[in-house]
């Protein structure tokens, strides 16, 4: 029998939204757990760069609905406008409070948080770039990471450290815990709880070349829709456009918010012909469609599939002092000193705009009517609410998972105060055990790395930055082939303890879930949105396609529905940069 | 080209005691020491055991003994280390299962030197105000990524396990110096004991280790002085 374990709130993930939903259902909650497949501190929030996006003007005027306003525009005008309205507003309030926890920002001359430029980010309404991405060096990522987790040791949240989460408990629309098995004995475990909140990350690990740690194969999402939730805007992924070359290793975009350039072979500054105002910082989506075409024009450098980003011009003093990791990286793992020499850099892919779809307070919604999933929360990456809409702005994604992070857990903690714990399943963790004795028991003759290669290579190929109905047709036809392949892998360890095996096999699972709900929701996308673009339909049509895809897989079989888009603010107009 | 990696293996279901594995991979000089344990991984031995995630230095899952040094699997190239490479756990926790440690002991002296801005005054508004120079005061502390190289390669810490070890005064120092904090004098006060500090014999071993460039035995002597002196 698994270990049953008791919390009003299990919050799944320890990463920026994890964590901070922690801490919001904490301060009223007792007993709050947080359950992550990793030990803490390790999550992926951690490897964030540059900043985050808020509108405290302390370099230069800035207010909040320029910051709104510039989210909608690089989103596609696909972000619902509500919940953009309460991101960016709300932004600043969780920039002071991370201060107030002692994030060690770096700071103005007169002792106030420093900003930087970043992509996409705007004064008056699209003029010219603005600093609002507040920054610690660039490493950010780890200074929000270690702050919440530093939090949580105060306020005593208790932790399950390599606890991989394997089942959502729902029935009759009622969330009543998860099922995790425990890494280092092999043991189930089931969390029965009042609430829970996934807050599993990405799935970048589905692609090639990308930025995402290992650990990002979309866990939660998938198991979002194997227990029926619909997932929202999965054909949108986003690919940051400077990833080291071959290695997907991000560069921050605070490189070009420090003034670095991208250039092709011929040394020519390529963005001047593609985003005249912007230029090197036009919203990721764009330059990675550049960057793309450049390539595929023969300006790639020698020829090959990567450019240059150039940081030469900005002196050792620049470099070493406001970029000093991604410095370590290029010398590091390419032997390059940016101080004298460029980078070679790629598209990688880099975020999931889309996931499992939530209100504004991160509740669960299993319809287009916004119907929410009683108990079941979701923030950060896995989540949709939808912010990013088609695009995601650099900076939005530490935006999202503190802001929605604390509404969600606002939410959750009212929630439980008047709910009380529906009863568990009959045998819960059932359908988790079978899984993990089937993948067990196995004894085919393919192994999970070469279907996982395979996969990776694939959508990279066929659903990536560009696409065509031919493509992903055939991309689902490869997808399927390997699900086949997938059924008959076999796993040399057949032990309990900390058996990594068996985890990536029931990684590769979700990832190749994952792929194909991507696959379905972009063959039906016929228009080009964000990061979604179409070479046969290489248009934005709103009059047919402003809404949301909500994809549902029931009995191995999808369906796509839709749902409006909010639009409060900024009607659609053609996006320029 | 090819690599003859050696590493030091043990299941406890299986293995009375730790053995050595050895396997030949193809890996290139770029690669790093991660790409090829996951070569063996994925390609010859499924059962081998390690944590990975971010691969690139800044989650702090992967520092394992490699050529006798701590370092990060994800941080290290082939070519830095040539043909012949050994790998082993981190040295003086307790083996879970091969390359993979109990790191439990290690954040429980994380935890115990109040790793969390201690001050009780009203926020202001917007945000605390601290100087530059205030600011770069503890910056080199910020860096720690509490992967373990630095307390796994302290002889004080192999000889006593007792001893808080670098990584916690690593976190105490960053608080300690920062301008914004109300803590320092407890926490001075956990370190100023028979396994705090003073169990530091400035070998600078964990200098070495870290991969993230932290002068350590530094912080060390700041927090030592800062014992003696008083000076905050």
């Amino acid at each position: 029998m698994a270990t049953v374990h008791r919390y009003d709130a299990v919050i799944v993930g320890a990463g920026g939204a994890g964590l901070r939903a922690a801490l919001e259902v904490a301060r009223t909650t007792p007993r709050v757990a947080v359950v992550s497949k990793l030990y803490p501190i390790r999550s992926h929030t951690g490897t964030a760069q540059g900043g985050i996006g808020a509108a405290l003007g302390n370099m230069e005027e800035d207010h909040w609905e320029w910051h709104m306003f510039d989210t909608v525009k690089g989103s596609d005008y696909l972000a619902d406008q509500d919940a953009v309205e309460i991101m960016c507003q709300e932004a600043i309030a969780c920039v002071y409070e991370l201060e107030h926890w002692g994030l060690p920002f770096d700071r103005t001359p007169e002792g106030k948080i420093a900003q930087r430029r970043f992509g996409g980010h705007t004064r008056n309404f699209g003029e010219a770039p603005v600093q609002r991405a507040c920054h610690a060096a660039d490493r950010t990522g780890h200074m929000i990471l270690q702050t919440l987790y530093q939090q949580c040791l105060k306020h005593e949240v208790q932790f399950f450290n390599e606890f991989h989460v394997l089942d959502l408990l729902v029935e009759d629309n009622v969330c009543r815990g998860v099922v995790a098995l425990s890494l280092a004995d092999g043991e189930m475990h089931v969390f029965h709880a009042k609430a829970v909140l996934f807050a599993t990350g990405g799935f970048g690990r589905m692609y090639k070349v990308t930025s995402n740690a290992r650990s990002l194969t979309g866990d939660g999402v998938a198991i979002a829709l194997r227990r029926g939730i619909p997932l929202e805007d999965m054909e949108f992924f986003q690919f940051h456009p400077t990833g080291i070359y071959k290695l997907g290793i991000l560069i921050s975009e605070a490189a070009r918010g420090e003034g670095g350039i991208l250039r092709n072979r011929q040394g020519e500054r390529f963005m001047e012909r593609y985003a005249p105002t912007l230029l090197d910082l036009a919203p990721r989506d764009i330059i990675s469609r550049c960057m793309y075409t450049e390539i595929r024009e023969g300006r790639g450098i020698d020829g090959k599939d990567y450019l240059h980003l150039d940081l030469t011009h900005l002196g050792r003093e620049v470099i070493e002092k406001k970029l000093p990791d991604i410095t370590d990286f290029a010398r590091t793992y390419l032997g390059i000193d940016p101080v004298r020499e460029p980078i070679p850099v790629q598209p990688t892919a880099h975020y999931a705009m889309g996931g499992i779809p939530t209100d504004v307070h991160g509740r669960v919604i299993r319809d287009e009517k916004n119907t929410p999933v009683l108990g079941f929360y979701a923030a950060g990456e896995c989540a949709c609410v939808s912010v990013h809409g088609a695009n995601r702005l650099g900076t939005n994604s530490l935006v999202d998972i503190l802001v929605f992070g604390k509404l969600a857990g606002r939410h959750m903690a009212e929630y439980i105060r008047g709910a009380d714990f529906a009863p568990l399943p009959k045998e819960a963790d059932g359908p988790a055990r079978e899984e993990c004795a089937r993948l067990l028991a196995s004894n085919g003759s393919e192994s999970v790395a070469r279907v996982r290669e395979t996969l990776q290579r694939e959508m990279m190929d066929k659903a990536s930055v560009f696409r065509t109905q031919e493509g992903l047709e055939a991309m689902l036809a490869i997808v399927k082939e390997l699900r086949d392949r997938y059924r008959r892998i076999r796993l040399q360890d057949k032990g309990k303890i900390f058996n990594t095996d068996l985890q990536e096999a029931l990684e590769l699972g979700y990832l190749l879930d994952l792929a194909e709900v991507t696959v379905v929701s972009a063959l039906a996308r016929r228009e080009s949105r964000g990061a979604h673009y179409r070479e046969d339909f290489p248009q934005r049509n709103d009059a047919e396609w402003l809404k949301h895809t909500l994809a549902y897989r029931l009995n191995g079989e999808f369906e796509l529905r839709y749902k409006p888009v909010v639009i409060t603010r900024f009607q659609p107009v053609e996006r320029k940069y | 080209m090819r690599v003859q990696l050696k590493i030091k293996r043990f299941n406890p279901e299986r293995d009375r005691k730790p053995y050595w594995a050895e396997y030949e991979v193809e890996v290139e000089p770029v690669d790093r020491v991660l790409d090829a344990l996951e070569y063996v991984k994925w390609h010859l031995d499924g059962t081998l055991t390690f944590r990975r995630s971010c691969a690139h230095g800044i989650c702090g899952s992967d520092a394992m003994l490699i050529n006798g040094r701590n370092r990060l699997a994800c941080k290290v190239l082939i070519k830095e280390l040539g043909s012949r490479i050994t790998v082993e756990p981190l040295r003086g926790f307790s083996v879970i299962k091969d390359l993979v440690v109990d790191m439990e002991g290690f954040f429980a002296k994380y935890r115990a030197v109040k790793p969390y801005l201690i001050n009780d005054e009203p926020p202001p508004e917007t945000e605390r105000r601290q100087s530059p120079a205030e600011r770069a005061r503890f910056d080199d502390t910020t860096k720690c990524i509490l992967c373990g190289a630095c307390t796994t390669s302290c002889p004080s810490f192999w000889a006593n396990e007792a001893y808080i070890g670098p990584a916690a005064i690593v976190a105490a120092h960053r608080f300690i110096f920062d301008s914004r904090d109300r803590g320092a004098a407890e926490r001075l006060a956990l370190l100023n004991t028979r396994t705090g500090v003073w169990r530091c014999r400035t070998i600078f071993n964990c200098v070495e280790a870290c991969p993230r460039g932290i002068d350590v035995t530094r912080a060390i002597a700041e927090v030592k002085r800062a014992l003696l002196f008083s000076e905050l």
